[in-house]
């Protein structure tokens, strides 16, 4: 339990409210004054949606762990693995996710439900 | 006339596309909501705390600071280097919505988020036909509703999820989903697999201050342009 007062609590709400606001709209600000992005911006621009993607899901789903088994055996690798093939296939969001899903929770409840 | 018929088919859309990613938004906003609740905040300033911040992961951040009893600054700063990520953004969807005016892009700019920025770029890259405005608020509206509704319903209950069922995992594989049509050619394969690699090394090994993600997209980013380059030298 936190000694804040509630003061300090609703103080820091409102910094970090009106600094990631400033962030949020920072671009989106200054392109609109400017005319148009430069080209070697947008060149740039180009490579952040599959950076950002990549940089998000790589560590949701791959721990590294001492042993090669551990790291290759473990459960959101496998089912990380299994959904990366149906989004390859279909590029259905929701297929992805039930695959996904599916073999998560295969791998954590089935042995159990099967009485191993 | 039912709501249907009255909503524009492209915020439909976009209120469609948000479904599979509220799946894991439920779960996290829950437990923000309960974290908020268990540090020692009131309902008010959980609830006051997503609507003024919306940014999952910082909120969290800053809760488990808040309840450690960490200094003022510490609390501010990690949360706000947390939300840096969301200047690429900013810059990346920004063209997009050049030609509105201030106003509109202010409420852009507010319910921006990791999700809204990445289901309307594939959108509008995949289906340029689409009215970007009003797909974009369609996604981030619906998130920013459940997120809201998620935080409240978490502070006021304040009890566990059940957290075996792992649903946060839902997150990752909808990016995961968007990841591979977002790889289209050399450069940006090249950029997801430095980034993704990159990501995996800096969270294996600790960066301070979760400098993770940027440090991997500013790599993933580095990486594509130049590639790129040399390709048509």
């Amino acid at each position: 339990m936190t000694d804040w007062s509630h003061a300090a609590i609703w103080a820091a709400i409102a910094a970090i409210g009106l600094c990631t606001y400033v962030i949020r709209l920072s671009f989106i600000y200054l392109f609109g004054r400017i005319e148009s992005v430069p080209p070697r911006v947008r060149h740039v621009l180009r490579y952040v949606p599959a950076a950002v993607l990549a940089a998000l899901v790589v560590p949701a789903v791959v721990t590294v762990r001492p042993t090669a088994a551990g790291t290759l055996l473990d459960e959101r690798l496998l089912a990380g693995t299994l959904a990366a093939a149906v989004a390859w296939h279909t590029e259905d969001v929701l297929a992805t996710i039930a695959v996904g899903m599916g073999t998560l929770w295969l791998l954590r409840f089935g042995p159990s439900l099967l009485g191993w | 006339m039912g709501l249907r018929d009255r909503l524009h088919p492209d915020l439909l859309a976009g209120v469609r596309a948000a479904g599979p990613i509220v799946l894991g938004i439920v779960p996290f906003s829950l437990i923000t909501g309960i974290t908020a609740v268990g540090a020692g905040m009131t309902i008010p300033e959980a609830v006051g705390m997503s609507v003024i911040v919306f940014a999952g992961a910082s909120q969290l951040a800053a809760i488990d600071l808040v309840g450690s009893n960490a200094p003022f600054l510490v609390v501010v700063a990690t949360a706000v280097v947390i939300n840096g990520r969301m200047l690429m953004y900013s810059a990346s969807i920004a063209p997009y919505f050049q030609s509105f005016g201030l106003r509109v892009r202010g409420l852009v700019a507010y319910v921006l988020t990791d999700q809204a920025y990445a289901m309307s770029v594939a959108e509008y890259e995949s289906d340029g036909r689409r009215d970007r405005l009003r797909y974009y608020f369609g996604v981030a509206l619906t998130l920013w509703i459940v997120w809201q509704v998620g935080t409240a319903v978490g502070a006021v209950l304040g009890a566990g999820v059940p957290d075996a069922l792992g649903l946060e995992f839902a997150l990752p594989l909808v990016f995961l989903a968007l990841l591979v049509p977002a790889m289209k050619d050399r450069g940006t394969t090249t950029a997801a697999l430095v980034a993704g690699t990159v990501a995996l090394l800096v969270a294996t090994v600790g960066v301070p201050l979760n400098l993770d993600l940027p440090i991997a997209a500013v790599a993933g980013v580095v990486a594509g342009a130049a590639v790129d380059a040399r390709w048509r030298a």
